[in-house]
């Protein structure tokens, strides 16, 4: 479990980035962060593994402040996979960018073969094993870093991100991966500005604007409310937008999700007819 | 009239034993705003680096075919004569960033065409006001985030006003409002200058309404090419796993549950719009 409790944090340059934060991620959940750019989601998830340190308030992942625990103790159970993979990667081929975790934690070569089999095979990304990561495209060494992370097994999983670069089959496959993830009970943290991505998975949602947490719920409700998502940058889901342009229709504008649109208005055709 | 011109282009980087592209011919007209997209890995960028003389003059490997862009010979021309017509707004905005600050960076390409100060000046602030970042003016560009970044990179491009501006995946680090103004603003350079318009994009939900042409890659080749709501429609874009909208998705459920649209949408306000006549009439 993650307990953030009045968290303050203000960057060397005197920029005020988080301004009272509560939150507690239960052991389990899957959850969005999302928000304008600068409204300090990547400051907030950067504190969950100790990469940074509160100024004001305090983060507990299962009951220990992350003050007393250093981000190497806090990275064997929460995994953080970066918004931009540049600034993660650095081994000469892929496949030593993903052992390179599991021989710092001390595994056994035999469960690091493995391990890095089983990520390699996971993200698609076998046929790269001894290419250099830097020979790669943008969303292939996303999922490089993702594979690096995912192969020593964290129990919090931290995504900043995740779907940039992504193509559409991939984006699909990251989707049931993290729904599966979660199936698993892993704790899946998700920073993301993809609408549609969001909405299709339907995960809790938190909004950030300017350092605060301005709303919470399940996408269905947080997107489908514009003023809501207003405030924080956000455009709603295209199906959403459909419903909320027809709502003097008396259609309800709760809806995402393309399969329930399209039984909601076949039954509406069906009723004139 | 055709601003780039290709014929059976085919390019395989150094060392690589497959070629990225192969037997690419494809014509894109002036004016023209065009979304590349296809799954990852499938030439994309690699096409966009032929587009601007980055392939064959930097990063060598071989190239063969033809290719003309702005009347240039590629092959031809150095990197710095193409560039003056083709400005490229890398993928990952750190790859272009380098200058102490935004305003410098900016100023940059201006610089390297020696423009005079004024003049200069007027081109940096409109750049910066378009891209809607002249409060960051003094800022360095490291510190910034990735979304400002992202539109720190977009005006230094925009300030050289190319004849042909490329962007890749311009919008991936910027919020879902920030992108669509940043879309509106390229869409507008395109209506107004007339400036011809490549985007990479995988995200098609907010890019589509603005483009009149798409182009899907696959595996080295292009495989479809036409307007927009045909390619989103068509059987082929699906399987190969093109990001096909939301609402021509919606169009596609019902006309399986045999309703069929007049026509097949790329905007939720489109799609609103067919749909109240349907619900109104019915």
């Amino acid at each position: 479990m993650i307990e953030v409790k009045d968290l303050y944090f203000t960057y060397p340059t005197g920029v005020e980035a988080l301004r009272g934060i509560n939150l507690t991620i239960d052991d389990g959940e899957f959850l969005a962060v999302m928000g304008q750019n600068g409204a300090g989601k990547t400051t907030l998830v950067k504190h969950f593994n100790g990469l940074l340190k509160p100024t004001k308030g305090e983060i507990l992942v299962d009951g220990v402040s992350t003050q007393d625990v250093s981000v190497a103790q806090l990275a064997r159970n929460v995994g953080f996979v970066f918004q931009n993979p540049d600034h993660q990667l650095f081994s000469e081929t892929v496949e030593e960018e993903i052992a390179f975790a599991l021989r710092n934690f001390g595994f056994e070569e035999t469960v690091i073969k493995k391990q890095v089999e089983w990520a390699l095979n996971l993200l698609d990304i076998t046929q790269y094993r001894k290419t250099s990561p830097f020979m790669l495209s943008g969303g292939e060494r996303k999922r490089v870093a993702l594979a690096s992370i995912l192969a020593w097994d964290p129990q919090v999983i931290i995504m900043d991100e995740p779907t940039i670069g992504q193509d559409y089959q991939q984006k699909e496959k990251l989707m049931q991966f993290i729904l599966q993830l979660n199936a698993q009970k892993k704790t899946v943290v998700v920073v993301t500005h993809d609408v549609e991505f969001v909405a299709e998975c339907n995960p809790r949602v938190i909004l950030m604007s300017q350092g605060k947490i301005v709303a919470g719920g399940i996408a269905e409700e947080i997107l489908t409310d514009p003023k809501v998502v207003a405030q924080a940058s956000i455009v709603p889901p295209q199906i959403t937008q459909i419903f909320l342009e027809l709502a003097d229709l008396g259609l309800p504008t709760d809806i995402i999700d393309v399969h329930e649109a399209s039984k909601i208005l076949l039954g509406r055709m069906r009723e004139k007819s | 009239m055709a601003i780039i011109e290709t014929r059976d282009l085919t390019y395989t980087y150094p060392g690589a034993t497959n070629p990225a592209i192969t037997e690419v011919s494809v014509t894109i007209e002036k004016g023209d705003f065009v979304i590349l997209t296809g799954p990852s890995g499938c030439g994309k960028t690699t096409l966009c680096r032929c587009f601007n003389g980055l392939i064959p003059h930097f990063y060598n490997g071989n190239l063969e075919g033809e290719i003309v862009v702005a009347g240039l010979k590629v092959n031809d021309h150095k990197i710095h004569q193409i560039a003056r017509h083709v400005g490229l707004v890398f993928q990952n905005p750190e790859n272009q960033l380098f200058a102490l600050s935004v305003e410098k960076d900016v100023a940059f390409g201006l610089e390297n065409f020696a423009m005079v100060r004024d003049e200069m000046r007027k081109r940096v602030d409109w750049a910066l006001q378009m891209a809607g970042i002249s409060e960051l003016s003094e800022r360095p560009p490291h510190e910034l985030s990735g979304g400002q970044q992202q539109r720190v990179a977009i005006a230094s491009v925009l300030a050289m006003q190319p004849e042909i501006m490329i962007l890749d995946e311009p919008t991936s680090f910027l919020d879902p409002v920030g992108a669509q103004k940043i879309f509106e603003v390229i869409s507008e350079l395109n209506k107004k200058l007339g400036i011809t318009i490549i985007l990479v994009e995988h995200r098609l939900d907010l890019a589509s309404m603005y483009a009149n042409r798409v182009i899907v890659m696959d595996e080295g080749k292009i495989v479809l090419n036409g307007e927009p709501r045909k390619i989103f429609n068509s059987e082929k874009a699906r399987l190969i796993g093109v990001g096909i909208p939301k609402v021509t998705q919606l169009y596609q459920h019902l006309k399986i549950h045999g309703i069929n649209l007049k026509r097949v949408p790329v905007t939720p306000q489109e799609t609103a719009n067919i749909l109240r006549e349907v619900l109104k009439h019915d």
